[in-house]
């Protein structure tokens, strides 16, 4: 018998539920915990959804924060922030800052003249000083792309959850739901955390972990009811262990397999998906996560009618429910 | 039992041969751009320089050459977003009307008495009349100037709102006119965008209508979205010349007071005008498709009360000669005087299909921009710092591949390179298939594959388990490997209908970078689920064939 890399042995017999109260209950401190702390302290929103404009520079000399402040404070711009960027990637001369200027009073896009003085003040500080991006959206443009990004995150939400309704039963939907809200809430929870940067590249990755989220649990879903249908009189709840146990070592592999991919974008990637990239490997984990604890709970607490395997004994995954 | 019909064969390494055959070309990126853009060049300019025939050489012109377009945020360039101030046309519509409405109204002075404008909201006519009495008359002769709206929509209405409030006369724009001015607006903004970028010469410019009053602009390789406005501030040229002479050769030297000018759709066929316009574009109001009283297709303009005077003095003087209209230096087309055309307004005619009258009448309404714009949202992006970007998603995306492959080794041995196989097959199918549909790579987008990386494996992952499984309980290595193969359909199925509905969402309500995400997830999909169900199966399948192992180890 070949070597095989086994990260979770042949055959699983674990008990998901018996630290419910601390995994589930956990989950939902942890959630309560992350509305709470975004509440609080809010999200450090980026320009897509504050409006203002970003510059950044790079530079053979090293970033001097302080100066490029004093440089740019004469202007009277409201509030300015600086910050300078590292990374792995960069060359050992380029060296990064970001600049954000606020959205100015009265004007829908910041004006060139603006951007022309700052550009000038910063050559005076640094005259090897360039500007590889310069990007500035108007509050008018920012609303409508907060209202965009709620609306398709809703929208996302609400068609899983009605496929997996469609495809399963009204429990299961609900579970995948719940699972989908931990997972959205821990993932926004943790950027406001570590006020890291909210922009829209940020809502494409929550679109995402929802779509990689509910792809586990739908694995595990689509097991139990197999599972359903081949033991009628087995008790839910050790079904729902037999299923999560079952394709543990599946949900690992993969899990494992994406994080590869996605921490040798994190550290080579560069800084400008930084954000992006977190986001999504944040979310991979919790979503792993949720599909093992938290989904198959709510299944459970909900309870599942048992009959359906008799109206139905052909092959899983070509039955509509009819559930209400 | 584990047979696949040759036919099925046949299909699935043909799909595979056309996607790396497609994706080829991205493997020499600088060489096939280079390739195509001497192709679009010399079909645009009619012949070929010898740089662009090396260029041309660069790629072998009976393979597939269609690469991925590169985003603005990899490329580096500029991006606008405008808001067009649509309501400006209306004040300028209300201002040409009142010179002509004067007239008709004062020709019924005996009626009305003297009539006088009112200060009012711009985007309105109001009339102070002497008589109100006689505003039934008043409101009747204003109605007489008025044109019926001829829109899909607005059949049958009128472009004037006429109303009487005490002593004045309210002249509005139609909601119907409204409407058809607006979009009016819209496509003359564009076209007139369209030919300034155009005249820049960068690569596959972006000019879209974003809803009803904006438009977005991404122009790759230009320096600065300030650059780029500046761009497409100035106003395109639209003048109106006396013809001398017609010629095809375009080397000619014109003589004193003449230039000679390429005609914009005869080939070869060049104009020799005198070099002072009668009129210019300034002066023009407004140009549509109309028909002329024969019923044939045609183009209808109007000028301002200033234009009207010169083109009517020149038209009355010079029946029968040829007239041109030059717009940025190139003759659109140029017209016989049939008569004097006095009061500013006519119609071209000639041999005109419904479709080129529009196309001309937008030409002619794109000389100047009709209206002001607002940006909304400008970003521009360093050509290097694109750079930058794709170097570090080509290197994240190896190191990715390179650790999955051998993590996807060290867990299934050979049904783990079976599947590694398969997605080199897939990232090659994702390239392929972006390149032939156009489709434009964003940073994002790279994410998108390097996560399709990750993902891909899934569906082998599932089989491969599922596999595993069944080697416990079924009669025998084929038999489960089959089995394998079928019960976890449900599971990819379900599992990835839901990812292809978020990545739907964000395509249809995204926007830019992240439609590009949008975009690769979906086509990472649906090549992951081919490459993993059928891709592998043929590897496994051909291998146990051959092989006939007693039992298997997955």
């Amino acid at each position: 018998m070949a070597y095989r890399l086994k990260l979770v042995p042949e055959k699983t017999n674990i008990d998901f539920f018996r630290w419910a109260s601390l995994t589930f209950g956990g989950s939902v401190a942890m959630v309560v915990a992350a509305i709470v702390l975004t509440l609080v302290m809010g999200l450090n929103f980026g320009i897509d959804f504050k409006g203002g404009t970003t510059i950044r520079t790079e530079s053979t000399q090293a970033v001097d924060v302080g100066a490029y402040r004093q440089a740019v404070a004469p202007l009277n711009l409201g509030d300015v922030s600086i910050t300078e960027v590292y990374d792995p990637t960069f060359r050992a001369d380029q060296h990064v800052a970001m600049l954000r200027i606020q959205a100015q009073e009265g004007a829908e896009a910041i004006t060139p003249e603006i951007i022309a003085s700052v550009e000038a003040a910063l050559k005076g500080v640094d005259p090897s000083i360039t500007f590889p991006s310069v990007e500035s959206v108007g509050p008018k443009v920012s609303g409508e792309l907060i209202r965009t990004a709620v609306l398709s995150v809703l929208a996302g939400t609400l068609a899983i959850c009605v496929y997996i309704w469609l495809r399963f039963e009204w429990q299961f939907a609900v579970g995948a739901v719940v699972a989908l809200v931990h997972d959205i809430a821990l993932t926004i929870g943790i950027f406001s955390l570590f006020q890291l940067k909210f922009d829209l590249t940020i809502i494409a990755a929550l679109l995402t972990i929802l779509g990689y989220s509910i792809n586990d649990t739908v694995v595990v879903f689509d097991r139990l009811r197999e599972n359903l249908i081949k033991y009628k009189t087995t008790p839910l709840r050790d079904l729902c262990n037999l299923s999560v146990n079952e394709t543990l070592s599946r949900t690992v592999m993969t899990s494992g397999t994406t994080l590869i991919a996605l921490i040798a974008l994190l550290i080579f990637g560069g800084d400008v998906i930084r954000g992006f990239v977190f986001a999504m490997t944040w979310g991979v984990i919790v979503g792993t996560y949720s599909s093992v604890y938290v989904a198959k709970n709510v299944v459970l607490f909900l309870g599942v009618k048992r009959d359906w395997g008799k109206k139905d004994d052909s092959a899983a995954g070509t039955q509509f429910a009819t559930g209400k | 039992m584990l047979n696949i019909p040759l036919w099925k064969r046949i299909v699935i390494w043909g799909l595979c041969a056309l996607g790396l055959l497609t994706a080829l070309p991205n493997a020499f990126y600088t060489r096939a751009e280079k390739h195509n853009d001497a192709v679009v060049a010399v079909e645009k300019a009619g012949f070929e320089t010898p740089e662009q025939a090396a260029d041309r050489a660069l790629w072998p012109s009976f393979l597939p050459s269609n690469v991925v377009n590169l985003g603005l945020d990899l490329r580096g360039g500029a991006h606008l977003l405008a808001e067009v101030r649509v309501a400006d046309v209306y004040k300028a519509r209300m201002d040409g009307l009142w010179p002509e409405m004067r007239r008709a109204l004062a020709d019924a002075r005996g009626e009305l008495g003297g009539v006088r404008r009112a200060p009012s909201d711009p985007s309105e006519l109001r009339i102070q009349i002497e008589k109100p009495e006689a505003m039934a008359r008043a409101v009747e002769i204003a109605k007489g100037l008025a044109s019926p709206v001829v829109t899909l929509t607005g059949v049958g209405s009128s472009d004037l709102d006429v109303t009487a409030e005490g002593n004045q006369l309210i002249i509005r724009l139609s909601e119907a006119e409204r409407a058809a001015t607006d979009d009016r607006t819209m496509q003359q903004s564009l076209e007139i965008i369209r030919r300034r970028v155009d005249e820049v010469g960068t690569r596959e410019p972006t000019i879209q209508r974003q809803g009803t009053d904006r438009i977005l602009i991404q122009v790759p390789g230009i320096g600065s979205a300030t650059e780029l406005k500046e761009l497409i501030g100035t106003t395109a040229q639209l003048t109106f010349h006396p013809v001398v002479g017609r010629t095809t050769d375009g080397s000619a030297i014109a003589k004193p007071g003449t230039i000679i000018l390429p005609s914009i759709d005869e080939e070869g066929v060049f104009y020799e005008l005198e070099d002072v316009p009668v009129v210019t574009g300034e002066d023009l109001v407004d140009a549509r498709p109309e028909f002329d009283q024969n019923g044939r297709p045609a183009v209808g303009f109007r000028f301002n009360p200033s234009g009207a005077r010169k083109f009517g003095d020149y038209t009355g003087a010079n029946v029968g000669q040829l007239f041109a209209i030059v717009l940025d230096d190139e003759v659109i087309s140029a017209p016989r005087i049939n008569q004097h055309i006095p009061g500013g307004s006519g119609i071209i005619t000639g041999s005109f299909t419904v479709e080129s009258s529009t196309n001309l009448a937008v030409l002619l309404r794109a000389g100047a921009l009709p209206a002001k714009m607002d940006f909304l949202e400008e970003r521009t992006i360093g050509p290097e710092l694109g750079q930058d970007s794709i170097d570090a998603g080509r290197i994240a995306a190896v190191i990715g591949l390179v650790a999955v492959v051998a993590f996807m080794i060290a867990s299934y041995g050979l049904f783990g390179v079976f599947a590694s196989v398969a997605l080199g097959i897939n990232i090659a199918m994702i390239f392929g298939f972006l390149s032939s549909i156009g489709a434009t790579l964003t940073l994002p987008g790279i994410a998108g594959i390097v996560l399709t990386i990750g993902m891909a494996v899934d569906a082998n992952v599932l089989v491969f388990e599922r596999i595993r499984e069944e080697m416990r309980t079924a009669k025998g290595p084929a038999r489960a490997i089959e089995l394998g193969y079928e019960k976890a359909m449900s599971a990819i199925i379900d599992a990835n209908i839901t990812t292809f509905i978020t990545a739907a969402i964000l395509f249809f309500l995204g926007s830019g970078p992240v439609k590009g995400f949008a975009v690769t997830l979906v086509v990472g999909l649906v090549t992951s689920v081919f490459t993993a169900i059928w891709v592998t199966r043929i590897f496994v399948v051909t291998w146990f064939d051959r092989k006939r192992p007693k039992s298997i180890t997955v």
